[in-house]
């Protein structure tokens, strides 16, 4: 290490203590459930216990809907807006803020108000009607990250020639957004796909309130009642959030080159 | 009489707000011709293009093309191609399936859109690049299968905006001199914008000069360089000295070519001035010649002779019949 870059490294090792201290910290106590040495019971237990299982599954499933739904609303939006009412981007900028900003448990209590089993729309009436309203209130939550990725995505490749192209070939729009459009943001619509399902696997209010059985309730429930169960839930959580993030890090290699050669 | 009037124009206008970007701008083609509309940036060269493929919605007027009004057709429903200044080529497909792309579209099945895709290639000099990418192309290969792609469908009429723009200098003109070539051997109509008015004289059937939203003038390469019928078409296209008000009158004109060091049958007027600059450019001697109060430019073709040197004092030649007037 040369002196020079004394400084540089203990911002950085400070830095990282700061966030890795309380994880180690976390890692090791989950594996002290049995007395006196080192062992995985605990994840052996969480992962035999069968409402683990039952809950993520039920998680995964959500989060799947919520990335079809969301890029189903996000796709064909952001495309019109960037081909035809440029003018409307800083509106849209906007309202994709707005989940970030309002809480979440606004937005579910509005749902309850508007939903409920005696209103004209009574989704909260069924399980399934109850799903569909949990799926609506997680493309919302994701909805700032999934417009950002696809906004980006779309900024990388010449839009209006692309369709200009396609159109005068025959094409219509459904054509253009399948086939020209969609494949050519893919990279980035699966970076906001693996950040949709990140917070859908952890995301407590929403489930919590409309009382399905998914995995954020399961994760607080084993945390107010165990021990060394939670220790072990959390560093699976960090593990899936990592391996979403470690998914985009290896899309992006895949990203299709539209840079042209130059003679 | 569809090969007559086989691309009609009628009344085109077009306005943004209070902003009048074409003004009443109406042409006829026939069937096969090679057309440029050639103009500056901003003379709205480029909207009667894209109105033409349904991109611009005109304000007023209508275009036909074979005898039908296409004005109210989406860009989708008018069987057309396009080429574009940036290539457009899809960054997903391979060049095979870009040039197939419109065959698909039109529901072609998969042998018939491999040999057309084939034949396409090798029109355009580049047969058993089915596989490749775009990006692994160089800009003047993009460009070739951007055109393969439009003329694939076999498209009523081809559109190329600035398609050469993109393209280093020798490339632009071995690629204009094959778009040619193909052009001819399909015999397709195409309409062909540019401001680089060489690029225009040297590919063109006709050319239609524009400025400001109108047209200067139609006709085909050798009058527009020979007869401008306006001030702008003279100016704009090629090279043209001034000549001494002093001595031909005021607005009098001509080509830096059309006057001559030595003596010609035709010619009938000589000049005296002094030799202030020489630029040899190859095949041809580029001087600048004082006349009086102004600067004449002449170009000879090179000779093996000992060219005039700085301040020599020469004689010129010219005909009078070679002298434009300038109008309005």
């Amino acid at each position: 290490m040369k002196p020079r870059k004394f400084w540089p490294w203990l911002v950085f090792t400070l830095g990282a203590a700061y966030f890795l201290v309380p994880l180690i910290a976390t890692f090791e106590f989950s594996l002290k459930m049995r007395r006196g040495y080192y062992s995985f019971d605990s994840y052996g237990s969480v992962f035999s216990d069968p409402a683990f299982q039952a809950t993520f599954a039920y998680s995964a499933l959500i989060g799947v809907f919520a990335i079809v739904v969301g890029i189903v609303v996000v796709v064909p939006a952001v495309y019109f807006v960037r081909l035809r009412l440029p003018h409307l981007r800083p509106l849209m900028e906007f309202i994709t803020l707005l989940p970030l900003i309002i809480p979440a448990i606004v937005l579910v209590y509005g749902y309850i108000r508007l939903y409920n089993s005696s209103s004209i729309v009574p989704f909260t009436g069924s399980a399934l009607g109850t799903d569909i309203l949990l799926i609506c209130g997680y493309v919302t939550l994701a909805m700032p990250y999934m417009y950002r990725a696809v906004d980006t995505g779309m900024r990388a490749i010449d839009v209006k020639t692309l369709t200009e192209a396609a159109q005068i070939m025959g094409a219509d729009t459904l054509r253009i957004i399948t086939s020209i459009i969609l494949p050519n943001i893919l990279v980035a619509v699966l970076s906001g796909a693996f950040l949709t399902f990140a917070i859908v696997i952890g995301e407590f209010t929403i489930a919590s309130l409309l009382n399905r059985p998914a995995f954020g309730p399961y994760l607080q429930n084993i945390g107010a009642n165990r021990a060394y169960e939670p220790s072990a839930l959390a560093i699976i959580s960090f593990i899936i959030t990592w391996g979403a993030m470690g998914m985009i890090q290896l899309l992006a290699r895949f990203a299709p080159r539209s840079a042209p050669v130059t003679d | 009489m569809s090969d007559q009037h086989f691309l009609r124009v009628e009344g085109l206008t077009k306005h943004y707000g209070t902003n009048a970007v074409v003004k009443g701008v109406s042409f006829d083609f026939s069937k096969g011709e090679f057309i440029s509309l050639l103009g500056p940036s901003g003379c709205g060269k480029t909207t009667i293009l894209r109105m033409i493929a349904g991109f611009e919605t005109p304000s007023s007027g209508t275009i036909q093309v074979d005898g039908e009004d296409i004005t109210a057709l989406r860009p989708n429903q008018r069987r057309l191609g396009m080429v574009f200044q940036a290539y457009a080529l899809f960054p997903n497909l391979t060049v095979g399936d870009n040039i197939g792309f419109g065959l698909k579209v039109a529901g072609l099945g998969r042998e018939q859109r491999r040999a057309r895709v084939e034949e396409m290639l090798k029109l355009i000099g580049l047969p058993g690049f089915e596989k490749r990418f775009p990006y692994e192309m160089s800009g003047g290969q993009q460009q070739r299968v951007a055109l393969a792609r439009a003329i694939a469908p076999r498209p009523r009429l081809l559109l190329l905006d600035e398609p050469l723009s993109a393209l280093d200098a020798k490339i632009r003109v071995s690629l204009r001199e094959e778009i040619r070539a193909i052009q001819r051997e399909l015999g397709i109509t195409t309409v062909f914008v540019t401001h680089d008015q060489e690029e225009a004289l040297s590919i063109s059937d006709r050319i239609v000069v524009m400025n400001a939203g109108n047209i200067e003038q139609l006709g085909t390469p050798h009058d527009i360089y020979n007869r401008p019928s306006t001030r702008f078409a003279a100016t704009f296209v090629g090279h043209l000295n001034t000549l001494p008000a002093a001595s031909f009158g005021p607005d009098r004109a001509i080509r830096p070519e059309l006057i001559s060091l030595t003596q010609r049958p035709d010619t009938d007027t000589t000049l005296s001035g002094i030799v202030s600059d020489i630029g040899f450019m190859g095949s041809v001697l580029r001087l600048k010649v004082d006349v009086a109060d102004v600067r004449l430019s002449i170009d000879t073709f090179n000779a093996n002779s000992t060219p005039p040197q700085r301040g020599d004092a020469v004689t010129l030649h010219l005909a009078s019949r070679d002298v434009l007037a300038l109008g309005a």
